[in-house]
């Protein structure tokens, strides 16, 4: 009975694996070039960030189903698949593995040790932070390379400064448990250290802490700049909601939040960070030593968004000039 | 061939890595009859403490090693709910799980740690061996690990106190009848087990390069589904051969998702997939004796 039932199953296995090859094997002509893309989970930003990847090196001239084969793989924050896809890659020997989202780019960074295979992450706040590069520029020992979608904070402040022009002192909030967050708050601070403004920093775990700690801040500030931090995005309308009552302007960092009431931000649309990305696959393919003279680079079109309905809850006005360059403006 | 070999050598070596969370839930569910849950908590923590200590300088396996005591106290809070405050099984389980989520972002201090440039123990083997740190690396140590573990815990197992802790799973009344403190039989198992998941949870995080607080979701389905998955495969009978039957069920279960993967089949219908191979590995001997006419009712048994 017991051996009746294993060989069943081991024959099972071998009918399964057998009818799954064709599958891998390629059906077709032999593509020129073979790409694996990781992404963590299905998302908007991501799901927009991978269009442009395929968009981008179809300009360059891969053509996916032409001479390009993509193989795309998404672990749905499952992260014990993360590893196995990665692992996945590298024994098919794939060309180039392009990951999107953190977890994965390090998973495919350390499956690709020791072999030539080039890695190149896409919408990574800070690529150095988390040990995926050594330096943006110059990592001659990693096949590593990617876009970042780090924002400058120096311009953030500088947009404050345009719209509340006697700024003496800026609040922020945000999740110490997030990296990049801490990171960014120490860009906040270097930012205004330079120009003599006062920041005053509040802490938050999880979203249900943002009210309690937007009150904190009111009548200690003069305007309130958030990063791009999960936690306290996720609480936003809280905040908000502060700042409206206390006519304090409220200045996110991507684009949903103006649309939800922030004043101003620059941010980036991630199909862009995507069309980027695909524009370095496509220079990491054709080069000969892969990705590892290839600089790590920042989101480059950063587009200005604002809400006058908002600032006008909140106090102020938005000059002239900005929203002439403004690519989108929200009226609500 | 290479996409056989490379889904072969994956699955084996997730097989064995993965097998100590299914050993682990086997200990609890079957041998124990204790429900617990702590280990989609426990998993990531092992991968939490051992990424804190190798950052901060210390010994691989020294930092693994402290995993493995970590996930015993983990273990230990679940067990102590369960039999000092009496709080059921599964929900002292439950809680444990929650809380160890908190926990976990205290010990890292954030949700993620990248250990690709530190020295795991699959780094210091492959300068001893003189390899690459590649998968057959990854392989070699699981399955020496896992061959130490197996032999410790069978041996355990035949021992006074193991016996006894099989007895407690059984038929806990009568075992305490027989003069056995059921509370420390508990204690000792749900510990053990969870020591166990911890142990994974820092080997995993060291092989794929990262410790996150989240990788832990979803461990307590694999393991449950690797065990009935292997005792549906392999049918064993003795205590040796269900630990390795349990490691057999986890490697078949990995296979699964590896081809699962290479159909492109999205992993979101994963574990829908799994759910459905459980309960065919669930229902099929309940289905064989029906049609061999072998079906005895439960209340109609001796």
């Amino acid at each position: 009975m017991k051996k009746n039932g294993l060989i069943k199953i081991l024959i099972s296995i071998c009918l399964v694996l057998a009818l799954a090859t064709p599958f891998t094997i390629g059906c077709g002509p032999a593509a020129k070039y073979k790409i694996g893309i990781s992404q963590l989970v299905t998302h908007p930003a991501l799901d927009a960030t991978r269009q442009g990847i395929i968009d981008g090196l179809a300009e360059k001239g891969y053509v996916e189903g032409d001479n390009l084969e993509i193989d795309y793989q998404n672990s749905e924050l499952d992260m014990s698949l993360v590893a196995t896809i990665a692992q996945k890659f590298v024994s098919d020997k794939v060309d180039a593995i392009v990951s999107i989202a953190t977890p994965n780019s390090l998973a495919a960074i350390d499956a690709t040790e020791g072999t030539d295979i080039p890695v190149i992450f896409s919408a990574i706040t800070d690529p150095a932070g988390s040990g995926m590069v050594a330096d943006w520029d110059n990592h001659p020992n990693e096949n590593v390379t990617g876009v970042s979608d780090m924002i400058v904070v120096q311009d953030d402040v500088n947009l404050i400064t345009q719209i509340v022009p006697n700024v003496k002192k800026i609040g922020t909030l945000y999740n110490a448990g997030e990296a990049n967050s801490v990171f960014l708050t120490s860009k906040l601070n270097e930012a205004c250290d330079a120009l003599g403004i006062e920041v005053v920093e509040q802490t938050v775990s999880t979203s249900a802490d943002v009210l309690a700690a937007a009150q904190a801040l009111v009548g200690q500030v003069d305007a309130i700049w958030v990063g791009t931090d999960n936690t306290v995005v996720s609480g936003l309308e809280a905040l908000i909601g502060i700042c409206e009552d206390n006519q304090i302007p409220f200045f996110p960092s991507d684009e949903p939040s103006i649309e939800r009431g922030g004043i101003a931000a620059y941010g980036f649309d991630y199909y862009d960070i995507g069309l980027q990305t695909g524009y370095m696959v496509a220079r990491v393919l054709e080069a000969d030593d892969g990705a590892v003279s290839i600089p790590v680079e920042k989101g480059e079109i950063i587009s200005l968004s604002v809400n006058t309905a908002a600032a006008a809850r909140m106090g102020v006005t938005i000059p002239q000039s900005l929203l002439d360059v403004a690519a989108t403006t929200y009226e609500e | 061939m290479d996409f056989f070999t490379s889904l072969m050598s994956t699955s084996v070596y997730e097989g064995l890595v993965y097998g100590f969370v299914a050993i682990g839930v086997y200990f609890t569910f079957r041998v124990l009859s204790f429900p617990d849950l702590t280990v989609d908590g426990s998993f990531p923590l092992g991968g939490a403490v051992a990424a804190v200590l190798i950052i901060n300088g210390s010994d691989p396996w020294l930092a693994t090693l402290a995993a493995l005591a970590v996930g015993i106290c983990a273990g230990l809070g679940t067990s102590l709910l369960n039999t000092k405050l009496r709080i059921n099984a599964l929900l002292a389980g439950i809680l444990m799980m929650v809380a160890l989520y908190s926990i976990n972002l205290m010990i890292m201090g954030r949700s993620l740690i990248p250990l690709l440039r530190e020295v795991t123990i699959f780094d210091q083997v492959a300068q001893v061996l003189g390899m690459r740190a590649d998968i057959n690396l990854s392989i070699i140590v699981t399955v020496v690990l896992s061959v130490i573990v197996l032999f410790v815990l069978n041996w355990f197992l035949h021992t006074e106190i193991g016996l006894a802790l099989r007895a407690t799973g059984d038929n806990e009344q009568m075992v305490r009848g027989l003069g056995v403190n059921t509370d420390m039989t508990t204690i000792l198992g749900v510990s053990l087990s969870n020591g166990l998941v911890s142990l994974s949870g820092a080997l995993v995080a060291q092989n794929q390069g990262f410790s996150d607080v989240g990788m832990g979701i979803g461990m307590i389905v694999m393991g449950l589904a690797s065990v009935i998955i292997g005792e549906g495969i392999f049918r064993p009978r003795k205590i040796t051969t269900i630990l390795l039957a349990v490691v057999g069920g986890t490697f078949a279960y990995r296979l699964f998702v590896g081809i699962a993967l290479r159909l492109g089949l999205p992993p979101t219908n994963l574990k829908l997939i799994t759910a459905v191979l459980v309960i065919i590995a669930l229902a099929i001997p309940y289905i064989q004796k029906k049609l061999r006419h072998e079906w005895v009712p439960p209340a109609v048994r001796m």
